[in-house]
């Protein structure tokens, strides 16, 4: 018996003869299909392996050390750690969640609830899109004209004032730009959330004479906070795993003095890094100093625990609710 | 005016009227989340603006035989050869795309046409915390990873990073986009379409390649079209794996390293506390810049059409 | 805000229109819906409706599926203002007030005008937040014993509260269908309103839970004037006072249905003896 080509099989197999060719090409289907699931599936594995293994020199010895340490010109250095990136990710974080999280729920309410299906809901809707689209280096661009740079707009709207407000290369220009990238996030997951809302509970609270602000803080808000939240986090995951646009803003690679606390606010305005960019700065110190390749890839795992942490927290999260609710 | 106040079980219209206190509080509830949804449209007129003036002195001032024809790109001595940064881009796009949609789209077919739904339900978390993987985890596994143990074995130099690696790496970052929009699609062709072909006795396999397939193509292509743009804008992977640092002389072979677009943007920001160089390299950023938001954005809006057309036929 | 306050606050005084008694002998008119008709976009989905609907009475709609007896009850609380293509032209009185004249406030009037719809919808919530919730959202009254005394009554008239009394801060949704819809019967009374419309309230429930529903609009009737649709026609026939029998105009030219208000009258009128021919159809059951 020969494997015949799908193409052939499907001629055939639809009016039903020659079936156990069809078995064998159909089955080859599968294989092939499964193969590229499979291999997608071992790349993360080996990835995840892999790392791990380069970060163990690093992690199983001076873990408590590594995450305490700072950026040094030697990666034997026994205060080599990433605690100055974690700094700038932590606040990034925080960043994000305080402005883009109230923006892009304020919008996604007016988009599903207010803008009664206007053109210009539809143009912001478009804009919204779009916007998810473009690469986040563009953004970097953006924080560095509008939080950096001392801009004007047609030479007589002046954005220094933006520039004074963030301290240029800082945590808060990065957090800033951040928020924006995510932004277009936040607001279509949180505008599938407020879909989902049953359109009952809203019309039973209308029909009680409650007003449409007090139909979203009563109905639309507690329902979809789930959904929301998720969003959030997956936002909140996504920022603190960018380096572009921080490149863009001036995050500092080389020598940052400064080892703040997570909490000490004294340093938002000040050079920052964070720790996608310490494990670029590493990645490209170790033809200099081979050992900085152990110290990325413990970065690295550090990064992942972050990331994949509130991922899998939104994805619990968002699939105990879809199944709660069925 | 007909009859006096006091017939029983009469209403005046401002009993209706509601009050005015409660009204104005409406409307300023709905200026504020009319103003949030503003920020978007604000951002992007930001964007444009940003990237169109500063661009506009680069292309006002900037000596147009050194963005074409010279040996490469060497902003910082005012030598700004575009083809350098295109080639670079075309192939790393176009390795992505071979890695990542054989990948994707058979990861796409295998979830929404073979797996069971308890398998689904441990697959599609895998495949999103693949999604989730930040570009600078891939950039340092194409770098120490991929190059010595995969692109070592298919011509290129393990030691060091190129077009290749990058854009293998590129590729495995956009399995999940591909197969995200891919499954979406095949999940809207209806049941019905899968019901008749099975009742006239095809098998699964044949459902999938004469009816599934073609009822979700419009859906397949936008898939492509959206990661070849996320792939265009992919800065990280390239800038660590792509194997060059500041500079690039042009070439044409995908083993050499090479910058794109977006990561020769980011090593023009990097390393120094300024962006500095000669005269326009500030605005060259911008200009490169502006030169990948409009691609990116042409593709996502064709992208869209696709993604809409699926969504029109069923 | 009542409608006490408004008046004494100085409201302009063109706007107080007011209805008198018409003839002793009649009822106070609650609505008075003359030529109105219902648009969705440039689809008209009734026409030209004119009826009255009387005080203390139960007025059923009733009718063929589509017909727009949902979307005419609609009007009388405005609900139709939240589908953004719906139009309405005519006129629509609410105890002498143009219910679409400008200046009404939709909110206002639905804090008058309770509604009960088709399939319950109780809030995810216990049993007495579901009933607080209108007297909360209208400044009624604030947790404490004012509040207790509504719930009670509410759930008391809605002959929930015997059921639920040990039990009201367990989540509506563990409630069965037919104690839901009561629920949602009692969270409508709490506001106090003066019309409650129900939109076919028993389409979902089981005939017991259908038998109770009936009985307590009777009592209700007392206080309210309930206007239900229903598409059963043995339950206009036990529970209403008038009836208004809707059907549908097909247009062969552009192939729409358009509802039209074929006959009102009393009940007993409308099933013993109806004047329209369609209306006998329906009714002995040859058509429907
Ligand atoms: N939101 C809407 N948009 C457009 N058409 C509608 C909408 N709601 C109802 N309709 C149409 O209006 C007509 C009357 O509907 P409805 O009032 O629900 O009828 P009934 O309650 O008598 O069954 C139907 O043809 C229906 O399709
Ligand atoms: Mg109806």
């Amino acid at each position: 018996m020969t494997f015949s080509t799908i193409g052939t099989v499907a001629r055939r197999g639809a009016n039903g003869f020659e079936r156990k060719r069809t078995d064998v090409a159909g089955g080859l289907f599968k294989a092939v299909i499964l193969s590229a699931l499979v291999v997608s599936l071992l790349v993360l594995a080996v990835l995840l392996i892999d790392t791990v293994a380069d970060a163990w020199s690093q992690l199983s010895t001076r873990t408590w050390d590594f995450l305490n340490g700072s950026l040094r010109s030697r990666s034997i250095d026994d205060k080599l750690g990433v605690k100055q990136g974690l700094y700038g990710s932590f606040w990034i974080g925080v960043f994000v969640a305080l402005t883009a999280f109230p923006i892009g729920v304020g919008a996604a309410i007016y988009l599903e609830e207010y803008a009664n299906k206007s053109r210009l809901a539809a143009v912001i809707e478009l804009v919204i899109r779009n916007l998810a689209g473009v690469p986040s280096v563009v953004y970097g661009l953006l924080g560095l004209f509008l939080f950096v740079e001392r801009s004007t707009i047609f030479g007589f709207v002046g954005l220094g004032w933006l520039a004074d407000a963030t301290g240029g290369r800082s945590v808060l220009s990065a957090g800033l730009t951040l928020a924006v990238l995510v932004l277009p996030i936040v607001i279509i997951t949180a505008q599938e959330a407020v879909r989902s809302v049953p359109s009952g509970l809203k019309e039973g609270a209308y029909g009680l004479g409650a007003t449409k602000s007090e139909m979203v803080r009563t109905q639309i808000l507690p329902y979809a906070a789930p959904g929301i939240l998720t969003g959030t986090l997956l936002a909140m995951s996504r920022a603190i795993g960018e380096a572009a646009p921080l490149i863009l803003v001036g995050a500092i690679t080389g020598g940052l003095t400064r080892n703040p606390e997570l909490w000490d606010t004294s340093g938002l305005r000040e050079k920052f890094t964070a720790l996608p960019i310490i494990i670029v700065e590493w990645v490209s110190e170790r033809g200099r100093d081979p050992g900085f390749s152990e110290a990325a890839a413990a970065a690295i795992v550090v990064l992942l625990v972050l990331v994949l942490l509130l991922n899998m927290t939104a994805i619990l999260l968002r699939n105990r609710f879809e199944k709660k609710r069925g | 005016m007909e009859t006096p106040d006091s017939v029983p079980g009469s209403l005046s219209l401002a009993a209706l009227a509601g009050s005015p206190r409660r009204v104005r509080k409406e409307r300023l509830i709905s200026r504020v989340m009319f103003c949030a949804a503003l920020v978007s449209v604000v951002v992007s007129a930001l964007i444009i603006y940003a990237l169109f003036s500063e661009a506009w002195i680069f292309m006002r001032d900037v000596d147009w035989s050194s963005t074409w024809g010279e040996l490469g790109w060497f902003p910082r001595r005012g030598i700004y050869d575009m083809p350098t940064l295109l080639v670079a881009s075309l192939w790393t796009t176009l390795i992505a795309m071979i890695v990542a949609a054989p990948l994707g789209m058979g990861a796409a077919i295998y979830l929404s046409e073979y797996a069971r739904p308890t398998d689904r339900a441990i697959l599609k978390p895998i495949l999103e915390i693949l999604a989730g993987i930040p570009s600078v985890v891939l950039g340092f596994f194409a770098l120490l990873w991929l190059a010595p143990n995969v692109v070592a074995h298919i011509g290129g130099e393990g030691g060091r990073g190129s077009m290749l690696t990058a854009g293998i790496g590129v590729g495995i970052l956009t399995v999940p986009l591909v197969a995200s929009i891919s499954e979406d699609a095949m999940a809207a062709v209806p049941k019905s379409l899968r019901e008749a072909s099975a009742g006239l006795g095809a098998r699964n396999a044949v459902t999938t390649v004469r009816v599934v397939l073609p009822a979700a193509v419009s859906g397949l292509v936008a898939s492509l079209i959206v990661a070849v743009s996320r792939a265009l804008g992919e800065t990280m992977v390239v800038f660590m794996a792509g194997g060059a640092a500041d500079a690039a002389i042009r070439t044409y072979s995908p083993y050499d390293g090479s910058l794109t677009m977006p990561s020769a943007m980011a090593s023009l920001a990097s390393g120094t506390d300024q962006v500095v160089g000669e005269g326009l390299t500030f605005q060259s950023l911008f200009f490169v810049g502006l030169v990948l938001f409009l691609l990116t954005l042409g593709l996502n809006l064709v992208g869209d059409r696709f993604v809409n057309r699926v969504r029109e036929q069923y | 805000m009542t409608a006490i306050d408004d008046l004494t606050e100085g409201p302009d005084s063109e706007h107080l229109l007011e209805v008198g008694a018409e003839s002793p002998a009649m009822p106070e008119v609650v609505f008075d819906v003359e030529e109105l008709s219902v648009y969705y976009g440039d689809f008209q989905a009734v026409q030209d409706a004119s009826l009255q609907v009387h005080e203390h009475e139960i007025t059923a709609f009733i009718g063929p599926s589509g017909c727009g007896k949902t979307t005419l009850l609609r009007c009388f609380n405005r609900m139709n203002d939240l589908i953004e293509t719906a139009r309405v032209t005519g006129s629509l009185r609410y105890h002498g007030v143009d219910l679409y004249d400008s200046k009404v406030d939709a909110v206002e009037v639905r804090r008058r005008i309770g509604m009960v719809f088709q399939k319950p919808n109780p809030f995810p919530k216990s049993i007495r937040a579901n009933v607080e919730y209108g007297p909360k959202v209208a400044g009624l009254a604030k947790k404490g014993p004012a509040m207790d005394d509504i719930v009670e009554n509410s759930l008391r008239k809605a002959a929930l509260w015997d059921e639920v009394k040990d039990r009201l801060d367990d989540n509506a949704l563990g409630l069965s269908g037919g104690q839901q819809q009561r629920l949602c019967i009692a969270r409508a009374i709490a506001t106090d309103p003066d019309v409650l419309l129900m939109d076919e309230p028993c389409s979902a429930l089981d005939p017991i839970a259908t038998t109770r529903i009936e009985e307590l609009m009777h009592g209700l009737k007392d206080d309210y004037s309930i206007v239900i649709v229903t598409h059963n026609m043995q339950q206009a026939a036990r529970v209403s006072d008038r009836t208004a029998f809707f059907s549908v105009n097909v247009n062969p030219e552009s192939d729409t249905r358009t509802g039209i208000l074929v006959e009102y009258d009393s009940t007993q009128q409308m099933f013993s003896n109806p004047s329209d021919e369609r209306t006998e159809n329906y009714v002995t059951g040859r058509f429907g």
